[in-house]
């Protein structure tokens, strides 16, 4: 039996643009818009670009166990996050392997917004809940992922004109802070994240506000951006995706995500994690670039004297760097930048070399 | 929309004789629009030999791999080298300077397994 597909509060805007609709994590979404993928990732790269990112996870979780519960299941010191602060984590199991990336804000003193992958929000409301029974019984967890839209506004572009529609909300609000503002009169959350690489805003506003303030954003000349362009961007950016390059049989350090996970605390996965430092690691989620033209492809084998070494877990066409780059687990060995090794693009060996992430950083003003 | 110098196929290709009777082939607008932006094409070398319909080479997209197939049998003797380092000519000019490989030898009987113009425009319709 097929499942009907989620709309987010934006189906209708984008059936409009001319959005190329596709399922994904049980939402239609779309793809690209009529421009076409690599004209949304250069004017996110040069101006400015609008995804309707309203089909992420959004968990509130409140109560004064709040912090202690996120603490228990994230890699995060939550007790040191300050008021409208927010932090780039994981959600590991008893294993160390990933189940989840998220990023967590403090938005009261006693409450905490949770962003997680679509794919994964079944999964990690069922793991809160779980540690919510065991451990932490006074936290009201609350999903509003269908009642609140949320847009991620990106590029350079996109800090003139948020300083122009907010009154002057980008001087107050620093990178991966979140606040309650006001945007042409639109009243949202506004956080100072996102996944491309580029400065920019994810900024939540009720369901029933969405589609206005996606109109007055794209007024101001942002181009609309599908999926497509977004997973070029973070793979630019060299920013996992959960699923492919990091799964719950890889670890944050075999991700190099080390500078995300808090040791000196206790959690569901802190006695798997110091086992895994104490054991040492054998692979490590490394950026290539293709020496000789070809695609990589999720799946596509890393070879080394012929011999299957790993897998590429993202790769593609980078139109910012005009090269085709990817990232896939080798030995730690090979995971230094000037490594020669191959990927088979299906059933031809073509060479590759280690390079460092992320391939692309954007010049800091 | 879909030039009348040429005969296309049910795979979206289409083929183009010459005054000396040579063949140019491509993809139409309806295949590259669907692909999106082409990223890398993988040609046959010159001195390839092909059948009608047989798998001429690659396209890819940002998302997408695909075969090409030959509209026509004959004998390549030129491949776009334009296009190899510029693949976004596909999406730009599919039927100008997005051509992809010069065919010889061609066997004209073939094109009566292919559309005119307005039959092409007519199977897009019922795709739809």
């Amino acid at each position: 039996m097929t499942q009907s597909l989620l709309h987010t509060p934006l189906h209708q805007t984008h059936l409009t643009l001319g959005g190329r609709m596709v399922p994904f994590a049980g939402w239609e979404m779309p793809i690209q818009y009529k421009e076409g993928i690599l004209a949304e990732a250069r004017a996110v790269r040069s101006g400015s670009g609008l995804f309707d990112v309203s089909h992420m996870g959004r968990i509130w979780l409140s109560g004064p166990q709040a912090a202690a519960l996120l603490g228990w299941v994230t890699t995060a010191d939550v007790a040191k996050l300050s008021l409208g602060q927010g932090r780039y984590t994981l959600l590991c199991a008893e294993t160390g392997g990933i189940l989840d990336d998220a990023i967590l804000y403090r938005l009261g003193e006693q409450e905490h917004l949770l962003v997680c992958n679509a794919s994964n929000r079944p999964a990690v409301w069922e793991w809160l809940q779980r540690w919510r029974q065991e451990r932490f019984p006074s936290v009201s967890l609350t999903d509003r992922t269908t009642e609140v839209g949320m847009i991620a506004f990106q590029g350079p572009a996109s800090i003139p004109i948020m300083e122009r529609l907010s009154q002057g909300l980008p001087k107050r609000l620093r990178p991966f802070r979140i606040t309650q503002a006001t945007i042409a009169g639109i009243p949202a959350l506004v956080a100072r994240t996102g996944y491309t690489g580029e400065d920019g805003f994810e900024v939540m506003p009720s369901a029933s506000d969405a589609q206005a303030l996606w109109r007055l954003l794209q007024e101001t000349g942002a181009a609309p951006c599908g999926l497509g362009s977004r997973d070029v961007l973070r793979l630019e950016a060299g920013l996992p995706l959960h699923g492919n390059d990091i799964t719950l049989s890889t670890n944050p350090y075999e991700a190099g995500l080390d500078r995300f996970v808090a040791s000196d605390k206790d959690s569901v996965c802190s006695v798997a994690l110091r086992g895994i430092v104490q054991r040492g690691l054998l692979k490590k989620l490394t950026g290539f670039k293709m020496l000789e033209r070809g695609v990589p492809r999720h799946g596509y084998p890393i070879l080394k004297d012929d011999n299957p070494i790993g897998e590429v877990t993202s790769g593609g066409y980078s139109p910012t760097l005009d090269a085709y780059i990817g990232m896939g687990y080798v030995s730690v060995e090979l995971s230094a930048p000037g490594s020669p090794f191959q990927v088979d693009v299906r059933g031809k060996r073509q060479e590759a070399e280690a390079v460092p992430l992320p391939f692309y950083s954007r010049r800091r003003a | 929309m879909h030039p009348n110098d040429r005969r296309y196929s049910k795979e979206h290709e289409w083929v183009m004789l010459e005054p000396d009777g040579r063949a140019l082939v491509g993809i139409t607008h309806y295949a590259q629009d669907h692909l999106g932006d082409v990223v890398y094409l993988d040609l046959p070398s010159p001195g390839a030999k092909l059948a009608q319909f047989q798998k001429l080479g690659e396209v890819e997209s940002v998302k997408a791999v695909s075969d090409l197939f030959s509209p026509i049998a004959g004998l390549v003797t030129e491949v776009n080298q334009v296009l190899v380092n510029r693949p976004e000519l596909v999406n730009q000019d599919p039927y100008g300077q997005g051509w992809m490989v010069r065919l010889a030898s061609v066997n004209r009987d073939d094109l009566r397994h292919l559309m005119t113009a307005p039959q092409y425009e007519e199977y897009l319709s019922k795709l739809e």
